[in-house]
């Protein structure tokens, strides 16, 4: 594999030139296709890899690095340093609507994990002592409805629905309206799956967001997607003017590359991961940066 | 663009093809590699013929598997059980099939063998409705196992010729999931080893190269016989299947186009790589 022990192979590359006299650029080079090989196996988008490598590249030719006793320790700092600063460097919360309710809503291709996402971000606010409610927007997907029922009656969330046979513009316009008459403080809408490139559903989209203007749309991705991450992402964003992402099976063994895909190409910020199918507290994760460079790169 | 010679520039930009179609860069490197060797051996010189190469060298990887493309249902009664992890299209496209069989006149049972999801039983249900195929569930929270028994003895004494068995999707990185999966196998091999079988892993296009990993893991736990990789209508390549198949020997039988009953094709090799390359 190409991964395995990426810090150990960068190190012992270097650091076995270093044995030979001073470490050049054209050995940084070398040990630069490692880390672009590690990256691209981490399903990082080959242009997002590109730029990624040529901006440490220019750092890690640096005199203080190629002249250290440990140019193979400070490149993987340097990569780790730049890697972290690109997924975002601080943890971003929800913001919090001054005129409740807030409302948010979840967004993103078929089978991400909105709608159990959506469960868990009741759960957890409601612990934090919100009133959640939960919108059912999705009248496409066989038994949507009934799924975001059962959800939400796990974690004692109610939610609003007006069937399969009401436009989704509406459902999320009375569903607003429910959570203002009933004094919900938070207003979770989940959305149907849907392609970046289906005209109609991102007009859709768009109109539920002109009509009850959410405060927070958050596009839920599938952390094991690959390549085409950028470009799901650069749509949602473009169209809709995402607010930040969400991140969902975590609790899988891919190294979660599309995350730095997304957070390139958008520059919004991770907010929360997914761990797991259950909605407890133990299944959602305020995103950590740090955690994720390291989960990419395999250290 | 168009090359004037066979240069490292035009080796970068099929790099980039291959890999932005998430072909993955071992595979990548090791195709590269076998065209440069194919450019020396044979003195070739026209770029033009690079990309030809290029195809033709994705096609021989997922053709040498061609014969077994297709469904096997014959000798009846069959079994089709489908696994994959969570949310890659198994139970739409086990709705796609009934309709796909039903229509071919052929008798059609279903299994509602995911009895963890919210209303994965519902789902199902209403995609028996949309083919118009009777459907065999438990409770939600019951055990899988038992369904598939059931449904087992049902499709005998309906005389059923394919059924179609659900599952709930689940990561192939953890055990007691899978064991619970093999726990379905056994029920199979006991009760229905007389049974045609297939075992269908469903793999979304969107994914990455974790789809190597989830191949590799479900395929140690049951004999996957036939891949379905779904989700191709949108701008995502799946070419993860071509490190899987040269990898695991083990076919793409059909593609999802859609979300709708008809969005089911066969896997055609040639119209595959064609598109790894955007070309219809
Ligand atoms: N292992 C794991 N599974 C998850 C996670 N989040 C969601 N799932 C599962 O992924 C599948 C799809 O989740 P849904 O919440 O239905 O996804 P969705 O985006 O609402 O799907 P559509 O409405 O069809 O677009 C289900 O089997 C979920 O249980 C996660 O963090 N980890
Ligand atoms: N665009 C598109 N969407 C698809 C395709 N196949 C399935 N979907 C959608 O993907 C989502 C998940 O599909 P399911 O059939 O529920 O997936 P699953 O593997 O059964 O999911 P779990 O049971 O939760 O693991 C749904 O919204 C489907 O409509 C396809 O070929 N193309
Ligand atoms: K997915
Ligand atoms: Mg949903
Ligand atoms: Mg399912």
């Amino acid at each position: 594999m190409v991964f395995e022990g990426l810090a150990e192979k960068l190190q012992s590359t270097l650091q076995k030139l270093k044995g030979k006299g001073k470490v050049s650029e054209k050995d940084v080079t070398e040990a630069m296709r490692e880390v672009k090989m590690a990256l691209l196996e981490a399903d990082v988008n080959f242009k997002v890899v590109k730029d990624f490598i040529n901006k440490v590249k220019e750092r890690a030719v640096g005199a203080e690095v190629l002249e250290s006793l440990t140019p193979g320790q400070q490149i993987i700092k340097i990569v780790n340093e730049e890697l972290t600063a690109l997924m975002g460097t601080t943890q971003s919360k929800i913001n919090f609507s001054s005129k409740p309710p807030t409302i948010l809503m979840l967004v993103g291709l078929q089978g991400a994990g909105k709608t159990t996402m959506g469960g868990k971000l009741a759960n957890m606010f409601k612990k934090q002592g919100k009133r959640p409610l939960l919108v059912a927007c999705d009248i496409y997907r066989p038994a949507a409805i009934k799924q975001l029922q059962i959800v939400g009656g796990q974690v004692d969330v109610p939610v609003f629905t007006l069937g399969d046979k009401e436009n989704p513009v509406k459902i999320a316009n009375e569903g607003i309206k429910h959570a203002l008459d009933h004094g919900n403080d938070f207003v979770i809408i989940d959305t149907a799956g849907r392609l970046h490139i289906d005209d109609d559903l991102m007009g859709e989209l768009q109109n539920i967001k002109s009509n009850v203007k959410p405060h927070e749309i958050l596009l839920v991705v599938d952390a094991m997607t690959g390549q085409d991450a950028v470009n799901v992402a650069e749509h949602f964003n473009e169209k809709l003017g995402i607010d930040g992402v969400i991140l969902t099976k975590l609790d899988g063994d891919t190294r979660g590359g599309a995350a730095l895909s997304v957070r390139a190409v958008t520059g919004k910020p991770i907010k929360f991961v997914g761990l797991g199918e259950k909605l407890n507290e133990n299944s959602i994760e305020v995103f950590h940066p740090d955690r994720m460079a390291s989960r990419i790169l395999g250290m | 663009k168009s090359y004037q010679k066979i240069d490292d520039d035009l080796f970068d930009e099929l790099e980039e093809i291959l890999i932005t179609a998430d072909i993955g860069v071992q595979t990548t490197m090791d195709i590269i590699d076998a065209i440069k060797d194919k450019v020396k051996s044979e003195k070739i010189k026209d770029p033009l013929a690079i990309k030809e190469l290029l195809k033709e060298q994705l096609f021989e990887i997922l053709n040498e598997l061609s014969d077994d493309e297709k469904l096997k249902i014959e000798p009846s009664p069959a079994i089709i059980l489908v696994v994959g992890v969570n949310g890659v299209g198994k139970t739409t496209s086990i709705g796609k099939i009934a309709h796909r069989l039903k229509g071919e006149g052929k008798k059609v049972l279903l299994a509602a063998g995911d009895t963890f999801r919210a209303a994965a039983i519902d789902q199902l249900q209403v995609w028996g409705k949309r083919a118009g195929v009777e459907v065999i569930h438990h409770q939600e929270g019951s055990d899988p196992a038992a369904v598939i028994y059931d449904a087992i003895q049902a499709a005998r004494a309906r005389n059923a010729e394919v059924l179609i068995c659900d599952t709930a999707g689940r990561l192939h990185n953890k055990k007691n999931l899978m064991m619970e999966l093999e726990k379905i196998f056994r029920v199979v091999e006991r009760e229905y080893s007389n049974a045609t079988r297939e075992v269908l892993l469903v793999l979304d296009a969107t994914t990455g190269q974790n789809a190597i990993q989830q191949a590799k893991i479900f395929n140690e736990a049951a004999d996957i016989t036939g891949l379905i990789l779904t989700k191709l209508d949108g701008t995502a390549k799946g070419g993860v299947v071509i490190g899987i198949s040269r990898e695991l020997k083990v076919p793409v039988k059909f593609i999802g186009v859609g979300e709708q009953k008809e969005d089911l094709q066969e896997f055609d090799s040639k119209a595959f790589v064609n598109a790894l390359f955007g070309q219809e």
